[in-house]
């Protein structure tokens, strides 16, 4: 890069400043060089994961979200233990606490908050804490090993966090608090009475409705006095009372500053090139503590510094969860019945479950969830997007439709089964082994079926059997769990890709982060997904994961069961040439390659080949992929045609060039497979593709659908068109549709029964939603490469290919 | 028991693994996120597939061939697979980044 830099400081090493930085980085990594300054020693950590380190289900290296290598390597000047003191706006430097001078062009604020600590008699004792860093954990920490008694005040969310972690490290802990029930801000009385209950039951004590007055002791605290005169002796104080955006900086620098640093709807602060984000900003009038909306404010920003055009930030809907072990709770909206609203609830004091739902104008505005949040996050979905709910607000509230458990349809084929009849072809699970697990296995679920037999868990096509026999056997105990992508989420597809795009968020380990995935890393089921959403969202700015992709479209090789791979060339609609040929035979032959075979697609597979082999023989064939593996385009099939058939009407082959070049690594859910026939004879099969094409006199009957695999179906006819140009708009704007809308693996064939034919054709119908559709797909074309030659050419990629380095004895 | 140098922490890419042969078996390297590296042997109890091609989750890694997960710090398979895969000590020298292998 020759053009000069600009400079860009950041203040506050947490995770709404470096958030905004991560995504410049992907936005204009050139752009900036970039300086920041953290007062923590540590690097950019997850602030709202201590509660984790404190009940003990974390390590504090698990919580570092940036380590240092990651400054590093993106050229990040970082200066951790350095407060910066002054900013002198004119001359657009700041400065630190040890000395440290930065200039910048740019300046973003995100200093964060601090906690609120009651101004009591008596609060500088040792011993009195506030619950807010990776130090006040430590003291914590430390406290448990030597002393016993400890008073939380504040009921509120980071309160009985905090309560909860000492809890863990075995002191005796009582929660003060000024109210007569706890996180009020969160809950209505049914709910909190339940949680207090529950909290009880783990050991927990509370003083409700106390209000402190001081803090007493020598030099260590020894008490809390409150205002009725009772005391209560402790060793160690927690103020989790609150937190108040930390301005200090900002007011002293002549920025406008109300409760935080106030700034409009692109983080601008009253001062020209600096911006703010985070807890320390306040946005109209609203300065956020949760994790959600700085993400929001970080992307905004980010695109605003990278010169890209975006809509403003217009403020955060925002919900609760609480993240203390054992107890599941989770708030949203207004849950409080205010005049013009109505709500419903639903209350079981045995299982300890409570769901209220409050509604206004058919809408849903707010909810509370206690004992099972599943459903918190699709609720929370229709509070913000802010859909109608007439009709289903009794669905809603019970989780499931009346009718969805009750049907007994087919039931009777399945009693009648013989017990070594296999239900799960893919695993071999037997219905007896199914029946069994329901039986004795106490499972109530698919998903336990699903865990404790493998049943269901491959292909997915024995599901509805699996559903059958779980009615079958466990009745009124089935338990219909809500399913998302997959057991590390309870979002499905439309959610998941409806928050990314809201909160724009740009990598896999944020969208598991930000959306709360209950497994570190996910699984192979979520992360290729995860990886496709974002590809098909953002296909300028995402930069695909290969880690999260499956063995075969890392290696770029479909894996053999005896770890050997195969490599098919791309033959163009099944034409290649004698040279060509040759040239695969002499590869085939040099690499002792053991079975060559056409595929059922016209190409050529040459099977059983070394994983080492492979770049080699990729560098030697010099002939693009041919894709045999993942999912994205696969063969375009066809026949004759023509060229050279009595009977063809149209040029097949031509056409079927034309489709493949167009549409050649393309990624989609699933694999897609095309063919053309050149007559209604139909010699390449197009009526069991993804798109079939076949010619008739005077144009192409366009299809759509079809599979010859593990669902076998017949296309359905799409239209019927005159040139080939139109053959290509609708095929382009029939796979960006598929694209764009189905569930990941999801083919066409269950794809098209799922939404219906209807709703396809009426989104395809006017020209303009087309050719809009097919600048999409050509968009993303534009940016893909041949992953071969990419492989050869990049030691970097290339060097998994072989064995690591050969070893040597110390 | 000998203690080998196997290669540097930088020639594995996070969440991703080489492979080496070593005394007639083939062993599986992985580095996960949190920089640590472990070592099995490259071969899946259930159809013998090899881990190495295989996704890795957290400190699991999933077989390629049928999704069996293998926990890489003790070599269990997880339910509702069974077995067991040889795990070998594995000690990464901070500074260099160089990794030995005992076998």
């Amino acid at each position: 890069m020759s053009a000069v830099r600009k400079k860009l400081v950041l203040v506050g090493n947490g995770m709404a400043g470096v958030r905004a930085i991560e995504h410049l980085l992907k936005l204009a990594p050139e752009a900036y060089e970039i300086t920041i300054f953290g007062t923590e020693p540590h690097p950019n950590y997850n602030r709202i994961m201590l509660s984790s380190v404190l009940a003990g289900g974390a390590d504090l290296n698990d919580i570092i979200i940036n380590d240092l290598e990651w400054y590093r390597s993106n050229g990040i000047r970082l200066y951790t233990g350095h407060t910066v003191t002054s900013i002198d706006t004119v001359n657009r430097k700041v400065k630190t606490d040890k000395g440290v001078e930065a200039g910048y062009d740019e300046l973003i604020l995100a200093t964060g908050s601090n906690p609120f600590m009651l101004p009591l008699p008596g609060a500088d004792k040792e011993g009195v804490i506030a619950f807010r860093d990776i130090k006040d954990t430590q003291i914590m920490q430390e406290t448990a090993k030597t002393h016993r008694k400890a008073l939380v005040i504040g009921g509120g969310l980071l309160g009985l966090e905090a309560a909860r972690g000492l809890l863990h490290l075995g002191m005796e802990v009582s929660v003060v608090h000024i109210n007569q029930y706890i996180m009020e801000r969160q809950l209505d009385e049914a709910a909190s009475v339940m949680l207090q209950k529950e909290l009880e039951a783990q050991g927990m004590k509370f003083l409700l409705k106390k209000q402190s007055e001081a803090i007493l002791g020598k030099k260590r605290v020894k008490g809390l006095l409150f205002a009725d005169g009772e005391v209560a002796e402790t060793d160690l104080i927690v103020m989790a009372v609150g937190i108040k955006p930390n301005v200090e900086l900002a007011r002293g620098s002549g920025i406008d500053v109300n409760r935080g640093i106030i700034v409009n709807d692109y983080m601008e602060t009253s001062i020209s090139g600096i911006y703010a984000v985070g807890e320390c900003a306040e946005h109209r009038g609203i300065a956020y503590g949760l994790v959600a909306p700085l993400y929001e404010q970080g992307a905004v920003l980010a695109k605003r510094l990278a010169g890209a055009q975006t809509e403003g930030y217009a403020g955060s809907v925002t919900s609760t969860k609480l993240k203390v072990s054992g107890v599941d709770v989770f708030s949203a909206g207004q849950f409080i019945e205010q005049p013009g609203s109505r709500s419903l609830r639903y209350q079981d004091e045995i299982e300890g479950v409570y769901k209220k739902l409050v509604i206004k104008e058919d809408k849903l505005v707010g909810a509370v969830l206690f004992g099972d949040t599943s459903d918190g996050a699709p609720l929370f979905s229709i509070i913000k997007n802010g859909e109608n709910i007439k009709g289903k607000e009794k669905e809603l509230l019970l989780g499931i439709s009346s009718d969805a458990l009750g049907s007994t349809k087919g039931n009777n084929r399945l009693e009648a089964m013989a017990d070594d009849e296999i239900i799960c072809g893919c695993n071999g699970v037997s219905k007896g082994a199914i029946a069994e697990a329901i039986q004795s296995g106490g499972c109530t679920s698919v998903g336990d079926i699903k865990a404790c037999t493998k049943a269901s868990a491959s292909c997915g096509g024995c599901k509805p059997m699996v559903e059958g026999l779980l009615q079958l056997y466990a009745g009124d105990k089935a338990v219909k769990v809500k399913e998302g992508i997959c057991g590390c989420t309870t979002l499905g597809r439309d959610e998941i890709v409806a928050e990314i795009k809201r909160m724009k968020l740009m990598t896999v380990k944020e969208v598991m982060h930000v959306l709360d995935w209950n497994n570190e890393e996910g699984c192979t089921k979520c992360r290729p997904s995860l990886n496709y959403y974002l590809g098909m969202l953002w296909p300028e700015e995402y930069i695909d994961e290969k880690e999260s992709r499956f063995t075969n479209e890392r290696y770029h090789a479909n894996i053999q069961k005896d770890g050997t791979y195969s490599v098919v060339p791309r033959i163009y609609g099944g034409i290649t040439t004698p040279a060509d040929l040759i040239k695969i035979a002499e590869v085939a032959v040099k690499f002792d390659v053991p079975m060559v075979k056409f595929t059922g697609g016209q190409r050529l597979d040459l099977l059983g080949v070394k994983k080492e082999d492979l770049p080699k023989m990729w560098e030697e064939l010099d002939m693009p992929s041919g894709h045999a593996y993942g999912k994205t385009l696969r063969t375009v099939k066809t026949c004759v045609g023509s060229t050279f058939c009595r009977f063809g009407t149209q040029d097949a082959i031509g056409m079927g060039i034309r489709l493949e070049k167009a549409f050649e690594r393309l990624n989609a859910p699933s694999k897609v497979k095309l063919a053309v026939s050149g007559c209604p004879r139909n010699c390449a099969e197009a009526t069991i593709k993804d798109f079939g094409v076949v010619a008739i006199d005077g144009g192409w009957e366009l299809h759509i659908g079809g599979n010859g695999g593990v669902h076998v179906r017949a296309t359905d006819l799409l239209c019927v068109v005159k040139t080939d140009d139109e053959v290509l708009e609708w095929a382009s704007a029939f796979l960006q549709y598929y694209r764009e809308n189905a569930v990941w693996n999801e083919r066409t064939s269950t794809w098209v029964e799922r939404v219906g034919l209807e709703s396809i054709k009426q989104a395809l119908e006017n020209r303009e939603d087309r050719l809009a559709l097919k600048e999409r797909i050509e968009a993303t074309l534009a940016l893909t490469t041949d992953p071969w030659k990419q492989i050869v050419n990049e030691p970097e990629l290339r060097k998994n290919f072989t064995p690591i380095t050969e070893p040597e004895t110390v | 028991m000998t203690k080998v140098l196997v290669g540097n922490v930088k020639d594995i890419d996070i969440k991703g693994s080489r492979k080496l042969h070593m005394a007639g078996t083939e062993i599986a390297l992985f580095r996960i996120t949190s920089g640590e590296v472990y070592a099995v042997e490259n071969r899946c109890p259930h159809k013998g597939g090899a881990l190495s091609e295989g996704m890795v989750c957290g400190s699991k890694v999933h077989c390629p061939l049928h999704d069996s997960r293998i926990d890489l710090h003790s070599g269990n398979v997880l339910a509702p697979d069974t077995g067991h895969v040889k795990t070998y000590e594995v000690e990464v020298d901070p500074d260099s980044g160089q990794i030995y292998l005992t076998i």
